[in-house]
C-alpha cells in the first residue's frame, strides 16, 4: 500500500477530487497548509515595517492506494492540478506499512 | 466681575429673547457687559422673587426661579431640582374638562404671557436635554467602535483579551468618575467664566456645581467669599453626585461621563497585546483622576479657560469638543504605557520594526465606521443645545475633516511608494477627525478639509516614527490621538473664524467687537494671535500633565500588580491565561510571532 501526499494549488481542489473521484478512489483527506518551494515569495509593507511573504497557503491532499493503482493515480493528480505555472505543487509517495477500519477492526488492503 | 457676569446673564439673554412683563429694564440691556456699563447694568438687575407662591405667577418685576437659578424660600432652595419641575412649565395640551365641567389643560384663551413664557422656557431647557443625552448615547456607542478597531488590528491569540480590556474600561471609569471624577473635574462649573448671557442650556440646576478650590479666590460685593477662583484648579462638590441630585447636572454628567470613558480607552489600544489585566483594572479606575482634574482646567472652568481674561491670551484655551480634552490626554497616557510596557514580543529584530498583521480588517473597518457614526454625537454635542443650530455646522465640519483625512492618508501612502493600507486609512479618517474635535464650531468647511487632511498626513509620518524610534502602538492609538489631538489643539489658534463663540470663557474684547461686531473665537489666519498663544499653552499643559501623571502612575501601579505579562503568557497569548477564556475556542490560533 502507499501513501501519496499531494500539495495542490487552492483553487485546484475541486478539480483532482473529480478526478479522483472518476479514478475510483473513494476517500481522501485534506488540510489547508502553508509552504514554498521554488515558488519564492515577495516583499510587503505594513504599517511602515517591511517584510518577505515567504509561506503561501496550499492544500494538501491524503491518500492512500494499493500498488496497481499508484502509477494511475499520480498520473490524474497531475493532469488535473497542473496549470503550467510554477508553484503547481509536489507529490510525495510512501509505502505504508498497515490500514485499519475502526468501525470494522478489519485491516489491510480491504480497509483501504 | 464674574458675580456681575453671573447675575446680568440671564437678564440681558432671556431679555433679549422676548420682550415680556417681566423685566421692563430687560430691554435696555443689549450691551454685552463691558467693563464701561457693568455698573449701570448691574443697579438695573431685578431681585430675584421671593415670596411668590410656587403656582402663581410672578409679580411685575419678579424673575421666575430659572432666570437665575435662585429659590422662593431661600430656606428650601429649588436647586438641586430632582425632577424637572423647576425649570418652566411642562405645556399640557388639552381639551378634556375638569372635573367640575370647566375647560381643562393649557387653553389659549386662559393664558397669560407669564404663562406661555414658563413653557417656552421649560420647552428650550428640554430640546437641549434631549439633544445632549442622544448625542451622549451615540457616544457612548463609540466604545463598541474602539473594541472593534483595537481588536481587529491585534491577534487572533489575544482577541479575547483586548475585547475584555475594552469592555470592562466602560463599567471601571463609570464608576471612577461617579465616585470622584465628575466632583473634580466639573464640581465648581457654575463659577467658570462665561460669555455675558450666557444660560446654562441644560437647566438652571447646574448652579449647584458652585464648589471648589483654586488660587486667589473672588469675593463678591460684602467681600465673602463667592466661590469662584481666578484660577481655579479643582472642584469639590458632586461625589458620588451627592448634594447634585438634579435633572440638568444628570445630563450634564451623563455627556461628560462617556467623553472620559473614550479617554480612558484609548491607551487600551496602545498598549494591547502585553498588558496585564489586573494592572489595567486599576487603571481604569485611576484614569478619571488626570482627565477630571485637566478637564476641569479647560472645560470646568479653571485657569487654562480663564487664561483669556487673566492672560489676554485669546478666549483662554479653546477646546470645543475635546481634542486636547480627551483625545491627546489619552493618546499621550497610551504613549507612556507603551514606552514603560516595552515592545511586544517579536516585534523588533535587530532594531527593525516587523510587522505584526490585523487579524480582522473587516473588524477595523466597521469599527471606524461605528467611530465615525459616533463622532457625529461627540462634536454637535458639546453644544449641550439642540436650540444651538450651529450644531448643523459643526456636523458638517466633522465630516468633511473625516474623510479629507482618509484621502490624504491613502494619498501619503501612494506617494511613498506603498499600497492603500485599509488600516492606515482608517488611522487617517479617525486622525480627522480627532484634529477637527477642538475647532469643529469655529472653522469654515475648507479650514476642515485642510485640517483633517494634514490629519491624515500626520497620521501616517507619526505610525512610521514611533515604530521606528521602538515604541510599539500595536493600533495608532499615539498617532491618531495624541498627535493629531494636539494638532486640533493648534488648529483652533490658526483657522477659527471669529464667527462664533462671542464672549467664550468670559473674554469680550472692545477692539473686536468695533472691528466685527462680536468677539468670536478666532485665529491667527483671521487676526488674532493671541489664540493661538493660548493653544500653544493648552498644548504644552496637557503634554506636560499627561506624561507626568502616567509615568508616575505606571511606575507605582507597577509595584502594586505587575504591567506586563510574562513572558509564556505573551507568547502563548493572553486569552486564556489573562481573562480565561479564548476569544476562538474552535480555531487552532497561533501567531508567527
Amino acid at each position: 500500500m502507499k501513501k501519496i501526499e499531494a500539495i495542490i494549488r487552492h483553487f485546484k481542489l475541486d478539480d483532482v477530487k473529480k478526478a479522483l473521484n472518476e479514478c475510483g478512489i473513494k476517500g481522501m483527506t485534506v488540510t489547508e497548509v502553508r509552504g514554498f518551494g521554488r515558488q519564492k515569495g515577495h516583499n510587503e509593507t505594513y504599517r511602515g515595517a517591511e517584510y518577505a511573504v515567504d509561506f503561501i497557503p496550499k492544500i494538501k491532499i491524503e491518500v492512500v492506494v494499493s500498488n496497481d493503482q499508484l502509477k494511475a493515480v499520480l498520473g490524474t493528480i497531475c493532469t488535473s492540478a497542473k496549470t503550467g505555472q510554477v508553484g503547481d505543487g509536489k507529490i510525495f509517495v510512501s509505502e505504508l506499512s498497515d490500514v485499519v477500519r475502526i468501525r470494522t477492526g478489519e485491516s489491510g488492503e480491504q480497509a483501504i | 466681575m464674574n458675580h456681575v457676569f453671573r447675575r446680568l446673564r440671564r437678564v440681558l439673554f432671556l431679555g433679549l429673547l422676548l420682550a415680556t412683563p417681566y423685566s421692563s429694564q430687560a430691554a435696555d440691556d443689549k450691551a454685552p457687559a463691558t467693563a464701561e456699563n457693568k455698573d449701570a447694568a448691574s443697579a438695573s438687575a431685578p431681585a430675584p422673587a421671593t415670596d411668590a407662591k410656587k403656582d402663581e405667577t410672578p409679580a411685575p418685576g419678579k424673575l421666575p426661579g430659572y432666570f437665575d437659578s435662585s429659590s422662593e424660600d431661600p430656606k428650601k432652595p429649588d436647586y438641586p431640582d430632582a425632577t424637572g419641575a423647576k425649570a418652566g412649565t411642562v405645556a399640557t395640551p388639552s381639551g378634556i374638562s375638569n372635573s367640575d365641567g370647566s375647560p381643562g389643560g393649557d387653553l389659549p384663551s386662559g393664558m397669560k404671557a407669564t404663562d406661555l413664557y414658563d413653557r417656552i422656557a421649560h420647552n428650550l431647557f428640554s430640546i437641549n436635554v434631549v439633544w445632549t443625552l442622544i448625542a451622549g448615547f451615540l457616544v457612548m456607542f463609540m466604545q463598541a467602535g474602539f473594541a472593534m478597531v483595537e481588536t481587529g488590528l491585534c491577534r487572533a491569540k489575544n482577541a479575547g483579551h483586548t475585547m475584555t480590556m475594552n469592555f470592562l474600561i466602560y463599567p471601571l471609569a463609570c464608576i471612577a468618575f461617579w465616585a470622584y471624577g465628575f466632583g473634580i473635574g466639573w464640581g465648581n462649573w457654575n463659577n467658570g467664566p462665561v460669555a455675558p448671557g450666557w444660560v446654562s442650556t441644560l437647566g438652571p440646576g447646574t448652579a449647584v456645581l458652585n464648589s471648589g478650590v483654586g488660587i486667589d479666590a473672588q469675593k463678591d460685593d460684602k467681600g465673602a467669599p463667592n466661590g469662584a477662583y481666578k484660577y481655579g484648579l479643582l472642584g469639590t462638590k458632586g461625589f458620588f453626585l451627592k448634594d447634585v441630585d438634579d435633572v440638568s447636572v444628570m445630563a450634564l454628567f451623563f455627556f461628560m461621563m462617556v467623553f472620559m470613558d473614550t479617554t480612558a480607552t484609548i491607551p487600551t489600544g496602545a498598549m494591547a497585546e502585553r498588558w496585564a489585566f489586573k494592572n489595567f483594572l486599576i487603571y481604569g479606575l485611576w484614569i478619571a483622576l488626570p482627565y477630571c482634574i485637566y478637564a476641569n482646567w479647560v472645560w470646568g472652568g479653571g485657569w487654562l479657560a480663564q487664561a483669556g481674561k487673566n492672560w489676554n491670551l485669546g478666549h483662554g484655551a479653546v477646546d470645543f469638543a475635546g481634542s486636547g480634552v480627551v483625545h491627546a490626554m489619552g493618546g499621550i497616557i497610551g504613549l507612556v504605557g507603551a514606552w514603560v510596557l516595552g515592545a511586544r514580543i517579536g516585534k523588533y529584530k535587530d532594531g527593525k520594526p516587523l510587522p505584526i498583521p490585523a487579524h480582522h480588517l473587516p473588524m477595523v473597518i466597521v469599527g471606524t465606521f461605528i467611530l465615525a457614526f459616533g463622532w457625529f454625537g461627540f462634536n454637535p454635542g458639546s453644544t449641550l443645545a439642540g436650540t444651538d443650530l450651529r450644531i448643523s455646522t459643526v456636523v458638517v465640519n466633522t465630516m468633511l475633516a473625516g474623510v479629507a483625512g482618509a484621502l490624504t492618508a491613502m494619498l501619503t501612502l501612494y506617494a511613498k511608494g506603498l499600497k492603500p493600507d485599509p488600516s492606515m486609512l482608517c488611522n487617517g479618517m479617525l486622525a480627522g477627525l480627532v484634529a477637527i474635535t477642538a475647532p469643529c464650531a469655529f472653522v469654515d468647511s475648507w479650514a476642515a478639509v485642510v485640517i483633517g487632511g494634514l490629519a491624515g498626513v500626520f497620521v501616517v509620518f507619526s505610525v512610521f516614527f514611533w515604530e521606528k524610534i521602538g515604541i510599539d502602538d500595536p493600533v495608532g492609538a499615539i498617532s491618531v490621538h495624541g498627535i493629531n489631538g494636539l494638532w486640533g489643539v493648534l488648529a483652533v489658534g490658526i483657522f477659527a473664524n471669529g464667527k462664533y463663540g462671542a464672549g467664550w470663557n468670559g473674554v469680550v474684547r472692545d477692539e473686536w467687537v468695533k472691528a466685527a461686531g462680536s468677539d468670536g473665537v478666532r485665529g491667527i489666519l483671521f487676526g488674532d494671535a493671541s489664540q493661538l498663544y493660548a493653544q500653544a499653552l493648552d498644548c504644552a499643559v496637557v503634554t506636560v500633565f499627561g506624561v507626568v501623571m502616567a509615568y508616575v502612575w505606571f511606575k507605582i501601579s507597577n509595584l502594586i500588580t505587575p504591567i506586563r505579562v510574562s513572558k509564556e503568557v505573551e507568547i502563548e497569548g493572553l486569552d486564556m491565561p489573562e481573562v480565561g477564556a479564548m476569544g476562538y475556542p474552535e480555531f487552532i490560533v497561533t501567531s508567527r510571532n
